[in-house]
């Protein structure tokens, strides 16, 4: 039996393609739409990678320090460092801000971490160009996405530095690119205020009262020109280790809290971007019913479009379900033609947008499973008139 | 039994009746009719006068309310349907050709014709060869390959009667199959069927308003409020 839809399509192949690549372009913005998501999903999960820890230690009570602020000494460390089974410990801070090159500025995470010793947690785990921070002060290591090259001259807050080493895919968990920094120049950009504030803030120290001792007063100021906080202590374990063994007596001992990999994980992508998830949830959800509606509505016209013939092929003896299967075939083949354009489309474009986009595998088969559920889904409005059609409507009177 | 083995097709008593009570409508009236084998007859009448409802009782499309139908060998029709499957009777043992071709516009010449007996179950290359015997027959085996858009007037419905012939049915049903054509193109499409009727031995009903082709029908049934009577025709040669 020859394939009445496959004949049908290649005979007005022209409204089928053209109508295919429609819907196509909408099956790929479908499909960027999960890119995106994926693409948040992975910029966690990379930020988690790349910090090169196993435990994060932050503030009390605090889901610090990416979904929420978190502020701790900057001399915890060394507690941690000694508890049992830690390997490695270091300072960190995260401040997501502008930095200025020039004219030009571009939204980044700025990451304070203790210059000199590479491998460190929290250090960038490879550079493409240049070398890691090997100086106290004024340098910095960029991330390609930034834009920034080695040598070039960036501005945090009121300093300038210098770019000497380049990383690839270190980024924030909403996709913004990572700009390392010495720890103590981060706590300045981080906590200090600028040199008009200061001079206020030291003339109205003075003008207390309880302050008027001069030992006191000298010791306030200096307190209050010097910052020892961080925003969290990163730890590597021992190899063999369990975390949460390791974790626990931090909690209890020193009073803070202390997450996983995978309480980390679920912080990230079960709360920062939950919201957005949902966002794009509703996004796709949307899309599938206008793309069920378009095919619904295109096989549906194309379908009345043939009744005549429909009554003819009934009248000759078709089987209802030789009828009902053309239009099926026709609507899954619309459904194919439209998820390669997608495919193709959504490959095309995804490398140009601004956030990372990442067209899973797992994403395009379930796509496609979805293409043509929804396909043959929107075929039964179609099927439903062919079905009704009279015979008799192939003979006159 | 020889007198049934001739019949192409017999109706006895016919009767139609839409709706009930006050608001029926008695669209055959007990109509009889007998078309042997090879037989081309005329089937005339006013528009109302029951034409369209008795063809539609023909070809198995709707249920008549009473009377018998006898096609070939078989009684399809006795006061009720005698036969489970129309849809595969209409199939194998009724040929239908329309006022307009209704080819399948988007099949080829061949497949328009091969398609009934592929419905019936004949693989593609034997209902195929089917096919282009009788396009050879009817003299358009050169446009086989040809789309339905592609053919004129006269050659679309020398499709659809090689369409009507292929499953070899006992009987065809003609619907008008002149009116769109002129007088030559029509003239052929009747000498066709005539050729066709005595090749297959296959029984022809033709449907008609067209005063072109009516003195060609050695037998005519006049219909006119739902009964027929019959005449016989003027038999203009078509040769």
């Amino acid at each position: 039996m020859i394939s009445l839809a496959g004949r049908d399509i290649l005979h007005a192949w022209g409204k089928f393609v053209f109508t295919g690549v429609g819907l196509g372009l909408l099956i790929g913005v479908t499909l960027t739409m999960a890119g995106v998501y994926r693409g948040m999903v992975d910029d966690a999960k990379v930020l988690l990678d790349n910090s090169g820890a196993d435990l994060w230690v932050v503030q009390q009570d605090t889901l610090g320090p990416y979904a929420e602020a978190s502020s701790l000494y900057d001399d915890t460390w060394r507690g941690i460092l000694s508890m049992a089974g830690v390997a490695r410990a270091a300072n960190v801070t995260y401040l997501t801000m502008q930095v200025r090159r020039g004219e030009r500025d571009v939204r980044a995470m700025v990451v304070g971490v203790v210059g000199g010793e590479p491998g460190l947690p929290g250090q960038p785990g490879f550079l493409v160009a240049g070398r890691h921070l090997s100086r106290s002060h004024y340098e910095a290591v960029a991330d390609l996405a930034s834009g920034f090259r080695l040598g070039d001259r960036i501005q945090i807050r009121r300093h300038h530095y210098t770019v000497v080493g380049l990383t690839r895919r270190m980024v924030s968990s909403g996709g913004d690119p990572m700009i390392f920094i010495p720890l103590k120049d981060a706590q300045a950009a981080q906590f200090l205020k600028d040199n008009d504030a200061i001079v206020r803030q030291r003339a109205r120290t003075a003008a207390n009262p309880a302050f008027s001792t001069p030992n006191v007063l000298d010791a306030v100021l200096a307190s209050q020109s010097s910052n020892p906080y961080v925003n969290a202590v990163l730890v590597q374990i021992e190899a063999g280790r369990d975390p949460e063994q390791v974790a626990e007596p931090i909690r209890r001992w020193k009073r803070l809290t202390v997450y996983t990999r995978a309480q980390m994980e679920e912080i990230l992508i079960g709360k920062l971007i939950a919201t957005s998830s949902k966002q794009i949830g509703m996004f796709l959800v949307i899309l599938a019913i206008v793309s069920a509606a378009i095919v619904a509505f295109i096989i549906y016209t194309l379908t009345l479009g043939k009744i005549r013939e429909i009554a003819v092929l009934k009248l000759i003896g078709t089987r209802n379900r030789t009828i009902a299967g053309m239009i099926m075939q026709q609507a899954v083949g619309l459904g194919l033609i439209g998820f390669v354009v997608g495919k193709i489309a959504a490959t095309f474009w995804a490398p140009f947008f601004p956030k990372y986009v990442l067209l899973e595998t797992g994403d395009a088969l379930r796509g496609f499973v979805a293409v043509v559920v929804i396909c043959i889904l929107a075929s039964v409005l179609a099927i439903r008139a062919a079905l009704k059609v009279d015979p008799a409507e192939a003979i006159g009177g | 039994m020889a007198d049934m083995e001739k019949t192409g097709i017999r109706i006895e008593g016919l009767r139609k009746r839409y709706g009930e009570g006050d608001t029926a409508v008695d669209a055959l009236k007990g109509v009889d009719m007998q078309v042997a084998p090879g037989e081309v007859v005329g089937l005339i009448g006013p528009s109302g006068s029951g034409k369209s409802t008795l063809l539609k009782c023909l070809g198995a499309v709707i249920e008549p309310s009473a009377g018998r139908m006898t096609l070939g060998q078989d009684l399809i029709y006795n006061d009720r349907w005698e036969i489970a499957d129309l849809r595969a009777l209409r199939r194998d043992k009724i040929g239908f050709v329309f006022q307009a071709p209704y080819l399948i516009p988007f099949l080829d010449v061949t497949d328009n014709v091969a398609l009934l007996p592929m419905l019936a179950g004949e693989s593609n290359a034997i209902a195929r060869q089917r096919a282009r015997e009788l396009l050879e027959a009817l003299d358009v085996a050169h446009r086989a390959r040809a789309m339905p858009a592609q053919l004129s007037g006269g050659e679309q419905q020398r499709v659809a009667i090689a369409r009507a012939l292929v499953n070899r049915p006992p009987v065809i049903l003609a619907d008008e199959p002149t009116a769109p054509l002129d007088s030559e193109r029509a003239l052929a499409v009747i000498r066709i069927l005539n050729q066709m009727a005595r090749q297959f031995d296959t029984a022809i009903i033709v449907v008609t308003h067209d005063e072109k082709i009516i003195p060609t029908f050695k037998r005519i049934y006049h219909i006119r409020d739902g009964r027929t009577h019959e005449e016989a025709g003027a038999a203009m040669p078509l040769e």
